[in-house]
């Protein structure tokens, strides 16, 4: 065989990938500039980027944290030769007014109450949000705390939360008592009927007479003080915990056979998703003490919780039945194979995964809940929105528009995005379970 | 042998009505029911045991009175002498004009901005996640009066127009004039003969095309308005005055519609006829010239012989005068609504843009498929299935937020019933109940068509 | 489970809501609390400082009767409330009294039932306009675009002056003052119109209030007062009368700094001692203690000073005493006789 020459036979070393390809210029070339379109539609953005900083960015820096007054903002403005119709913003007002955009009329020596509130909530919630990495012994306190979060906010007697507490005990062991005589319908409906006895017609005066025996008690404050985020956050949280088992009971209402059950649970989803929250807080405001027995009067706060409750108990309805039809039907069929009746195998079968797989849902519902409580404003509540209306009626901040904007914006955003991302995570946990 | 063994008859004991599940359901039931009644009359005793003691009989009586207040934008003839019920017709055409503005613009810039968060451009995806970050974790009533708070702040008052040397100009070759009372832009005006340059008429017209006018409906020879529609001669003579009658109907924006309309049932039947013959003979005729002429021709025919011209804005007295009138509170509600709807609406789209597997994409690039007509023709028709169930509460949605109006002082229903009317009357209960029912009315119609729209698409595919 | 959170709440409301059926002047005293219904940020009427304590002249008069009641101006619960919510407020008893810059009309009286209890501040609807702008009389408005607060009378009386001149006009609905502000400082709207007083306030806090001038119209009467419930004549009378006590205090020349003083024995004056309650039983006529308007009036002072210190001529508001003066001085403040 001839020797063949021109066939290499060591491997040549390898070369640097070409400037352009690599590094930043190649990924510019790579993402920005792949095109005529793209490098159109990044220039165009970048330059819209930078008008938009270049007229807010001098705005933001203002060195006019200590002022008094919108007067004095002016001044130091002046006295820097700014000049204009916006020389700057004006961030006394914050300086002077954040605790009351926080916290609204709360009594100030009182603020480690709402504070620890909100901290334990985060305690509370850590065992059902990151279930797998929080002790689950801690789902003892979660069960507490619905009782103990009223309490910090409202103050008052601790015989009241431990009442409503005692009540869920007497429901559940008179519960245990009749379904062991008389079957798992029974059962509930004596356990219920208890519990609305004891609330209804006995704690009253239980609580009156351990109150005479033993007072103990945190300084009572009234919902008329609350203001500000804090109101926000406490109309949110309520009116969530209290829409979740409303809305598993219409969820359930609305899936179930029995045709009249299921129009009511139909009807009242459908009315409170078909109109505006904002007409619900009319009738919060204008209407609910109508309705009610001539001489009930509650606050408003009150009334707006209840209202947000019933809004968000037709949204949580949807969210638990989309987590309901989620679950395979060889969940039912299982269930019903070990002998389980309806309410056993709701409780622990079908409940448990609906309700996990709609921990995303709630959030959002949450998410959407808690934006819509700056709708208060609109009645007169002093919610951050509110508040600052109040604000600019101060003679020293009148004419301040877009610090306080900003900043409620920006406290909105924070809360929101946080629980979006957690959201996300979670959907992204729950997906890799499933598949 | 299997025996079938009736089941043994027992006489029907009452305990059956829980423990037999034939009977239990029944109980149950009818349990709810009463249950539900019992709330109901409990309700209605105690609200009428307070109205009584409060000394205010319900009653609609007040819808029949006049109203006493002005609303600055309304789509049919409106003044303060009007009914309270003609004041809420106003605010629910209101109500239906910013939601209808706000879905057509909020799902374009959510299927824009969907699309673009996908984009290979870093820069452009990072700014709509941004965009999409910062409009959903914000309420949308703070964009509402925000972007109120922008459009004054920022905008020239008319006041900047005048003068020899003005501190701001209208827009587009002097026909749109951008102010901080709103936008100004052309209106379109029929019977160029019988009406001056401003649209108003003139004494005598100067030719015959004077249009067909409006048609008042419920016109009466009594309304003094009505006057110069039952004349003959003198300007305007044939034409109602802005108050006559229920409403008006312009013929000649009908005559108009009924061409167009025609003319692109002409353009599809050329179509169709193209399609057989291209089926019969494998060659298609080149028909785009014939299906453009017969929608333009007529349409560009029709327009001149109605005296079609645009009335400009100008500057007259305080306000720009002529022209339509975009209000304020109209933009800033329409804006805020569409921007911030269309942030969900982009995670919507996008999400069904995903939901598409990839498969997909690569089988049409085999195809030889550009980029642009994968999205087109293969991504986007397949994601609109999944993508059109929660663009419908979308929608919901932004109707219902469409009440924020009260914010920034548009005069939707919540605006004048629940508004000025609920305050002028005292009638809450009869106020807001009428508004939710109203509300409601419109969800549920929003909802049964576009459900049957979602149906008749499903029905097409697989 | 987390239904208690609602229940134990209500628990708690109950305990600190009252019933509305009995005389609401027994209820307060029973609360040791008077809810009374503010405007929810009126510059120089009603607004929050700082720490939340409620300011202005409005919110005197709810400290005044406070004072008398329950002999103690912080006794209060400021309600805030809009033009929408404050009439169902004060109707369904979730507020004792409105004092909330409200007009005297015979439909509120009569229709909507309510006692209004007298007359603290004599307004009139007016007309803002920037002095660049040229104009001289209401009447040259016309095709000016109006600015104007919603849920008020204001509306009514603006279509009203409008139909009768047969003049046209753009209204553009606002629902706050400082909203009103912005829009009519950006010239968004032409003119602003609200009660002159407010229009005063808010002229006051302009960087420039020389460029701006209130015009000459004044199109409506608009006696503000505060006002009670339909029906409740006992309540009625204590809110009215205490509100006399203010204006017949700064007729007689008590102050709040002497009215200490003043009370500590009787003096010549028989109708001032009838006031003080060292003389006859004024006090226990009304349910009250004797030394009720002696509360009342060290709340804040006479009408005269309540007036000087929220809204006078050396606040930034500066208003001047006009109308509101005392008859003597050829104002309409007059308060019937204490006997």
């Amino acid at each position: 065989m001839s020797e063949v020459s021109y066939v290499r036979t060591e491997i040549l070393p390898e070369r640097d990938p070409p400037v352009i390809a690599t590094g930043l210029i190649g990924w510019m070339r790579e993402n920005l500039f792949s095109g005529w379109f793209n490098s159109a539609l990044t220039i165009l953005s970048l330059t819209f980027v930078v008008m938009l900083l270049d007229g807010i960015l001098p705005w933001i820096f203002s060195p006019t944290w200590h002022a008094t007054s919108l007067g004095e903002c002016r001044e130091i403005l002046r006295g820097m030769g700014r000049e204009g119709h916006y020389p700057g913003a004006c961030w006394g007002v914050i300086r002077d007014r954040w605790v009351q955009l926080l916290f609204g009329f709360y009594p100030s020596e009182l603020y480690w109450r709402p504070i620890m509130a909100f901290l334990l909530l985060g305690v509370a919630l850590a065992p059902v949000l990151f279930s797998d990495r929080v002790p689950r012994k801690l789902l003892w306190f979660s069960a507490v705390y619905p009782f103990l979060f009223p309490w910090l906010l409202w103050g008052g007697s601790i015989w009241v939360p431990l009442s409503a507490l005692a009540g869920f005990v007497i429901g559940w062991f008179v519960f245990r008592a009749a379904d062991a005589r008389a079957g798992g319908l029974a059962g509930i409906v004596a356990g219920v009927l208890a519990a609305l006895v004891w609330w209804l017609l006995l704690s009253g005066y239980v609580v009156q007479g351990l109150d005479a025996i033993l007072p103990i008690g945190i300084e009572a404050v009234q919902s008329r003080n609350f203001g500000g985020f804090m109101l926000s956050v406490t109309i949110g949280v309520v009116a969530i915990a209290c829409s979740l088992p409303i809305g598993i009971v219409l969820a359930l209402g609305r899936q179930s056979d029995l045709l009249i059950v299921k129009a009511l649970c139909v009807g009242f989803i459908e009315f409170i998703r078909g109109v505006p929250l904002i007409t619900l807080l009319f009738v919060a405001s204008t209407l609910l003490n109508i309705f009610m027995p001539p001489g009930t009067n509650f606050d408003i706060i009150l009334r707006v919780i209840i209202m947000a409750t019933l809004f968000a108990s037709a949204y949580m309805a949807e969210v638990v039945r989309g987590g309901l039809a989620a679950l395979p039907q060889g969940q039912y069929e299982g269930a019903d194979s070990l002998g389980l009746d309806y309410w056993q195998a709701q409780r622990l079968v079908i409940m448990p995964q609906a309700l996990k797989i709609s921990i995303p849902g709630i959030v959002s519902t949450f998410i959407g809940l808690f934006k819509d409580t700056t709708l208060v404003s609109i009645i007169g509540l002093l919610d951050p929105l509110g508040l600052s209306n109040a604000i600019r009626a101060d003679s020293d901040w009148n004419g301040i528009v877009w610090e306080l904007y900003g900043f409620i914006a920006l406290l909105f955003f924070v809360v929101c995005f946080a629980m979006s991302r957690y959201s996300m995570y979670l959907e992204r946990k729950l997906n890799t379970g499933h598949r | 042998m299997a025996t079938v063994s009736e089941p043994p008859k027992e006489a029907f004991r009452l305990s059956q009505l829980i423990y037999d599940t034939r009977y239990r359901s029944m109980t149950i039931q009818i349990v709810a029911l009463v249950a539900f009644l019992i709330l109901i009359g409990w309700l209605i005793s105690n609200t009428a045991q307070n109205l009584a003691d409060l000394g205010k009989e319900p009653s609609f009586r007040f819808l029949g009175e006049s109203a006493g207040y002005d609303i600055n934008q309304r789509l049919i003839d409106y003044n303060n002498q009007d009914s309270h019920m003609r004041a809420a017709v106003v605010g629910i055409l209101n109500t239906l004009l910013v939601a209808i503005l706000g879905c057509a613009t909020a799902t374009i810039l959510g299927v824009i901005i969907g699309v673009a968060r996908l984009s290979k451009n870093w820069l452009v995806g990072r700014l709509m996640t941004i965009y999409v970050e910062i409009f959903r974790n914000v309420p949308v009533l703070l964009w509402i009066v925000f972007i109120m708070a922008i459009l004054i702040e920022t905008l020239p008052p008319p006041n900047a127009f005048r003068g020899d040397d003005p501190d701001a100009t209208m827009k587009l070759f002097d026909t749109v004039a951008i102010t901080n009372r709103g936008v100004y832009i052309p209106d379109p005006v029929f019977g160029a003969d019988a009406k001056d340059e401003k649209g108003e008429f003139l004494e005598e017209p100067v030719g015959w095309r004077v249009g067909l006018g409006d048609f008042p409906i419920g016109a009466s020879r009594d309304n003094p308005a009505c006057e110069s529609y039952y004349a003959t001669e003198g300007p305007g003579a044939g034409e109602p005055a802005a108050s006559c009658g229920t409403f008006q109907v312009s013929l000649d924006l009908l005559l108009v519609l009924a061409v167009l309309v025609s003319g692109f049932y002409a353009s599809h039947r050329i179509k169709r006829r193209a399609d057989r013959i291209q089926e019969a003979t494998g060659l298609r005729p080149v028909t785009w010239y014939l299906r453009l002429g017969v929608v333009v021709l007529p349409f560009a025919i029709t327009l001149w012989a109605l005296g079609f011209y645009f009335a400009y804005p100008e500057l007259r007295g305080f306000n720009f005068q002529g022209g339509t009138h975009m209000r304020n509170s109209l933009i800033a509600l329409w804006l805020a609504l569409s921007l911030y709807t269309a942030a969900f609406i982009a995670e919507i789209v996008r999400a069904g843009i995903l939901a598409i597997s990839h498969g997909q994409t690569e089988a049409a690039a085999a195809l030889g498929l550009r980029p642009k007509r994968i999205m087109n023709l293969v991504i986007l028709p397949q994601a609109l299935r999944v993508i059109i169930p929660p663009l419908i509460s979308m929608w919901l949605n932004l109707t219902k937020n469409s009440s924020l109006a009260i914010a920034v002082g548009y005069m939707d229903i919540t605006g004048t019933l629940m508004g000025i009317t609920l305050n002028q009357t005292g009638r809450e209960l009869e106020t807001v109940l009428l508004g939710m029912l109203i509300y409601l009315t419109i969800s549920l119609i929003i909802s049964a068509v576009m459900n049957w729209y979602n149906r008749s698409v499903k029905l097409v595919e697989r | 489970m987390k239904k208690t959170v609602f229940l134990g709440a209500l628990t708690v409301a109950g305990l600190a809501a009252g019933a509305a059926a009995a005389g609401t002047l027994d209820d307060v005293k029973a609360r040791g609390k008077l809810n009374c219904g503010v405007t929810t940020g009126l510059v120089g009427f009603a607004a929050p400082d700082a720490n939340g304590e409620w300011h202005g002249f409005d919110v005197a008069v709810c400290r005044a009767v406070a004072a008398a009641v329950l002999g103690d101006p912080t006794a209060v619960e400021f309600v805030p409330t809009t033009g929408k919510t404050r009439f169902t407020a004060l109707g369904s008893g979730e507020v004792d009294m409105l004092a909330r810059n409200t007009t005297w009309t015979l439909s509120r009286d009569v229709d909507l039932k309510f006692t209004f209890v007298g007359i603290n501040y004599y307004d009139g609807q007016g007309f803002m306009v920037p002095k660049a702008l040229g104009v001289s009389s209401a009447k040259e408005l016309n095709g000016a675009t109006v600015c104007i607060q919603t849920g008020t009378t204001t509306e009514l009386n603006l279509a009203d002056f409008f139909r009768k001149n047969n003049i046209s006009y753009e209204p553009v609905p606002i629902e706050t003052n400082a909203e009103g502000q912005q829009q009519y400082l950006a010239g968004a709207c032409d003119t602003y119109t609200t009660d002159i007083s407010g229009l005063a306030a808010t002229r006051a806090t302009f960087e420039n209030p020389a460029d701006h001038v209130v015009l000459p119209e004044v199109v409506s009467k608009e006696p503000l007062g505060p006002l009670v419930r339909h029906g409740d004549d006992e309540w009625a009378d204590v809110t009215r009368w205490t509100l006399n006590a203010l204006i017949a205090a700064e007729e007689m020349g008590i102050t709040s700094a002497n009215v200490k003083e003043m009370a500590s024995a009787p003096g010549s004056n028989p109708e001032i001692n009838r006031i003080l309650g060292t003389e006859g039983n004024l006090g226990e006529m009304l349910g009250l203690s004797a030394d009720w308007a002696v509360n009342a009036i060290s709340a804040g002072g006479n009408y005269g000073e309540i007036f000087a210190r929220n809204i006078g001529e050396n606040t930034p508001i500066g208003l001047a005493r006009g109308l509101n003066a005392q008859w003597t001085d050829g104002g309409l403040l007059y308060s019937p006789p204490f006997r």
